[in-house]
């Protein structure tokens, strides 16, 4: 059991949050046809489009209301409007994101209500689906915005079944943390037992990095707002990270169809209950291609548990990747030896640590120098200043990840994902000297002499 | 207040566009209005930010919610031969209860804290929309608290809302100007000292130049700002000469050195050969008009000679590998000219220039170098044509920012990134023979027949 904690600071250090905001742009980077656009200063698009160019290596679809200080004293409905019109004339999508910032919603601009005068008064913009999300920068991290988007889309767009046949079929609400890969996986995964799959919101068929034919200027592709109308059409809705149980909840609310939470889709254990619930979905036994991959999982175990037992690893990211990577390590036997997150959500006091810290890498390195070093830290690329600070090997997981090739597709979901993740970190410890006794351990005192001389 | 002072901004008498205006278009200012749905860039407080982070001894706070630091911090490839304090993302994570009950005494603890843990010689605070919208007065604040923690605290009014990128470099030049350039008087100025005004060291560019001024026996007082530290920067108001790089963004501050502390200044660039010989040059002129030993224009010619022999020779073997090449070039500013002479040099044709973001005088200088050929010269260019320019084999490669590149990539079209994220410095004579040799590397590697030949099922 982990006590979580926040310090509820003053002065954020070398932040781990990423803005709510970029988190709902990024969902809608997983609909097909889509231009979101933030309403907000267009520094707010810069930076969120800069550091998904930076993390997927492709190009990111996103504009701007560019508020200026007139209409920040005037209020934005004539910057959404002129938006809302240019986009539709350029790019011709078929939905676009309209997603608030902390500067429209510090001034109570009434999105939502803007949203529907401007429809009414412009018809060339009947065919496209408007999808206005709420999530402020200063409520939240990531997976806030992610989810709302998410939940903003369903509400719109999704329909009950209402005389149309029930399909073979599942709904998939991936959470931030899965990547293009995983999702991919789980595609794979669900198909396998001859169900169908809708996928809410789908990077894995527009964020995978593969070149179209033509130009774009929107999305390469994605979850089409069709598909999300259909949506009422499932058997069943499974989400998966704890912060998609509010769209799981909205989806069933609009359309009926029931849902499962998994708190994740690694680790054997984790992966055993997916199987479980679509071999009882689909009616079929859970298919020999899976149980081949479940026993190459159990023999990664075998193989691997020798060099978790007693390391001690240190976590940085969003709550459902801390608690996915956290569970993952305790259950090959390795330590947590510190956590940190966004926002303080109760299933991580679940997590076999002492603590798990709301905070930033300050805290992360705070905590490896307060255990006495660790041998691992998994962690986005911004990890990599501690990282080098004290000679400790950095996994990078999450986002962004901009300092390695193929970051989209870093699997770590099923059978196959979890062997492969177990592989690749067993080998990085493997290749750590000391096995947890001493050798590559930080001494704190001495960091610290260092890190200030450093700093000075 | 603020609102003066950009305005003043909008009215430079040293900006060459300026200048070439009618009265009526001075009057109203150089601010683009921004379009809804279609504008591309940075904010004023990225504009600020980019301008004063490289200062790398001092803490970069940023007084807002957490998308402004959050979303960017560490992302520059500005590079420090000292410390690594402005690496760190510092920022107060504005939340619900800060825009309620208003985020001052939280700014003051923050800034407390970070000068309690770092002891850096000065803190530089942002301010960000929220902030200026709930009425935060990051100004009040700043002074208190140097009065209080005995270190300076530098407000940096740029808000995001205010106007672009470039708006917001001027900004960061203003608050040098008021609050840091002449609050040291350091007791060894020399008369061959100079500044060097809107040099970001990206990828180390600094070094492909700073040796040559050394060999010249020219110091460089201080660096604004890459590499910078904030005593020579508080300083460099004893240099004898400001040198200004990429005049849109701090040619304000020149101008107002040069009416305060009667420093004469030049616009040029380190980018090009015979560009960074022409600004050798005037830097030797204006350090001997000032009075520095004579000798130094012959020494600078001679060194001149030299690196520009060294260079062509140098870029000689690329030419067999790089003859008839096209090459369009989108970056704006002084890039979208000094670079030309060099790609022409080695026998590539520069079937455009992007003008978008440079002054008139750049657009003349580009113009000549092609010829005269005003087609080339074009304005912003839709990712539409430009795309649709690499697949009808309008054009070989591309050379740009990071913004563009998956236009040329994906139509699988080799591209160089020259702006800042690039990982190469292009500087000097040094850094155009580097440039050739990206090109070359880029152009002429294997994979591009590989990944442009259809799949065998896709042939005829």
């Amino acid at each position: 059991m982990a006590l979580i904690v926040d310090h509820n600071k003053a002065l954020s250090s070398s932040p781990l949050k990423i803005s709510a905001p970029l988190g709902a742009a990024l969902a809608f980077m997983g609909m097909k046809g889509c231009l979101p656009m933030f309403h907000g200063s267009q520094g707010c698009t810069a930076f969120a489009l800069v550091m998904m160019v930076r993390h997927f290596r492709e190009a990111i679809p996103l504009q701007t209301t560019a508020m200026n200080e007139i209409s920040t004293i005037l209020g934005g409905m004539e910057q959404v409007e002129q938006g809302l019109l240019n986009i539709a004339k350029r790019a011709k999508p078929e939905i676009i994101g309209l997603i608030s910032t902390a500067l429209t919603e510090t001034r109570g601009e009434d999105m939502s209500g803007d949203v529907k005068t401007i429809r009414a008064r412009n018809k060339e913009l009947n065919d496209i689906a408007v999808i206005d999300v709420s999530a402020p920068d200063f409520a939240g991290s990531l997976e806030t915005g992610w989810g709302k988007a998410v939940s903003a889309i369903i509400r719109r767009l999704a329909e009950p079944a209402e005389g149309h046949a029930k399909l073979n079929r599942v709904n998939l609400l991936p959470g931030c943390h899965l990547t293009p890969g995983d999702i991919e996986a789980l595609k794979d995964i669900i198909t396998d037992f001859g169900l169908e799959v809708a996928v809410l919101p789908d990077l894995s068929d527009s964020l995978d990095g593969h070149v179209p034919e033509s130009y774009m200027p929107t999305t390469l592709g994605g979850t089409s707002v069709g598909a999300v109308r259909e949506m009422g059409r499932a058997k069943l809705t499974i989400a998966i990270g704890e912060h998609m149980r509010i769209s799981a909840q909205t989806l069933e609310a609009k359309t009926g169809v029931p849902f499962v939470v998994l708190d994740r889709v690694t680790g054997l254990e984790a992966v055993d209950r997916l199987m479980v619930c679509l071999s009882t979905v689909a009616g079929v036994p859970v298919p020999a291609r899976q149980r081949r991959a479940r026993s190459q999982l159990v023999d990664a175990m075998l193989d691997g548990h020798f060099y978790f037992g007693g390391r001690s690893v240190a976590i940085a990211g969003e709550p459902a990747l801390v608690w996915t990577l956290g569970k993952l390590a305790a259950d090959m036997g390795a330590t947590i030896g510190a956590a940190v997150t966004t926002q303080a959500q109760a299933q991580l006091s679940e997590l076999p640590a002492e603590r798990v810290i709301v905070g930033d890498f300050e805290d992360l390195e705070d905590q490896i120098l307060e255990a006495g070093g660790c041998d691992l830290i998994l962690a986005n690329s911004n990890g990599r200043q501690v990282a080098t600070r004290h000679g400790i090997p950095l996994f990078r997981v999450g986002f962004p990840v901009f300092d390695r090739l193929g970051a989209a597709h870093q699997v770590s979901a099923g059978y196959r994902g979890t062997r492969d993740l177990i592989t690749q970190l067993g080998n990085i410890l493997m290749e750590r000297p000391g096995h947890g006794h001493g050798h590559g351990h930080v001494h704190s005192e001495q960091t610290h002499g260092h890190s200030a001389a450093t700093a000075g | 207040m603020l609102k003066h002072k950009i305005q003043e901004l909008m009215n430079e008498p040293g900006c060459a566009t300026n200048q070439a205006k009618s009265d009526k278009d001075r009057k109203k200012g150089c601010g683009k209005s921004l379009v809804p749905g279609a504008a591309a860039g940075g904010c004023a407080f990225d504009g600020a930010k980019i301008a004063l982070q490289p200062i790398t001894d001092v803490v970069h706070l940023v007084h807002g919610p957490i998308a402004c630091e959050g979303n960017s911090w560490d992302g520059r490839n500005s590079w420090s031969t000292g410390s690594d304090l402005y690496r760190r993302g510092f920022t107060t994570d504005m939340g619900n209860l800060d825009i309620v009950n208003g985020g001052e005494k939280k700014l003051y603890r923050a800034i407390k804290q970070a000068v309690a843990k770092h002891n850096p010689p000065a803190v530089f605070v942002y301010q960000t929309c929220v902030g200026a919208l709930i009425g935060d007065d990051v100004d009040a604040v700043c002074k208190a608290a140097t009065e209080r923690l005995g270190v300076p605290v530098i407000p940096v009014n740029a808000p995001g809302f205010v106007g672009s990128k470039n708006l917001g470099n001027r900004l960061a030049g203003e608050a040098l100007f008021e609050h840091v350039i002449g609050t040291v008087e350091p007791d060894d100025v020399g008369p061959t000292d100079i500044n060097i005004l809107g040099e970001y060291n990206v990828a180390g560019e600094l070094d492909q130049f700073r040796p040559l001024l050394a060999r010249l026996g020219i110091r460089l007082r201080a660096s604004i700002t890459g590499d910078g530290r904030y005593k020579e920067v508080a300083a460099c108001h004893t240099a004898r000469a400001n040198m200004v790089l990429c005049s849109q963004a701090l040619i304000t501050l020149a101008r107002k050195m040069k009416e305060k502390w009667d420093i004469p200044y030049y616009e040029g660039s380190f980018y090009g050969i015979s560009d960074t010989s022409e600004a050798l040059r005037n830097i030797a002129r204006m350090l001997v008009e000032r009075g520095a030993d004579p000798t130094l224009t012959q020494r600078t010619e001679d060194l001149i000679a030299e690196e520009e022999a060294k260079a062509w020779a140098a870029l000689e073997q690329y030419k067999p590998r790089l003859k008839g090449k096209k090459v369009l070039l989108y970056t704006g500013g002084v890039k979208s000219w000094s670079v030309i002479q060099a790609l022409q040099e080695v026998g590539m044709e520069v079937v455009g220039s992007s003008v978008r973001k440079a002054t008139e005088a750049d657009k003349k200088k580009a113009l000549e170098r092609l010829g005269g050929d005003e087609e080339k010269l074009a304005d912003a260019i839709t990712p539409r044509d430009m795309y649709a320019m690499f697949k009808d084999g309008k054009a070989d490669m591309m050379l740009s920012g990071g913004r563009s590149q998956f236009v040329a990539l994906k139509a699988r079209t080799p591209w160089i990134d020259i702006n800042q994220e690039r990982h190469h410095g292009f500087a000097a004579y040094e850094g155009m023979v580097t440039l050739i040799r990206e090109i070359d590397l880029s152009i002429n590697n294997p994979i591009w027949a590989q990944v442009r030949a259809p799949a065998p099922w896709d042939q005829e």
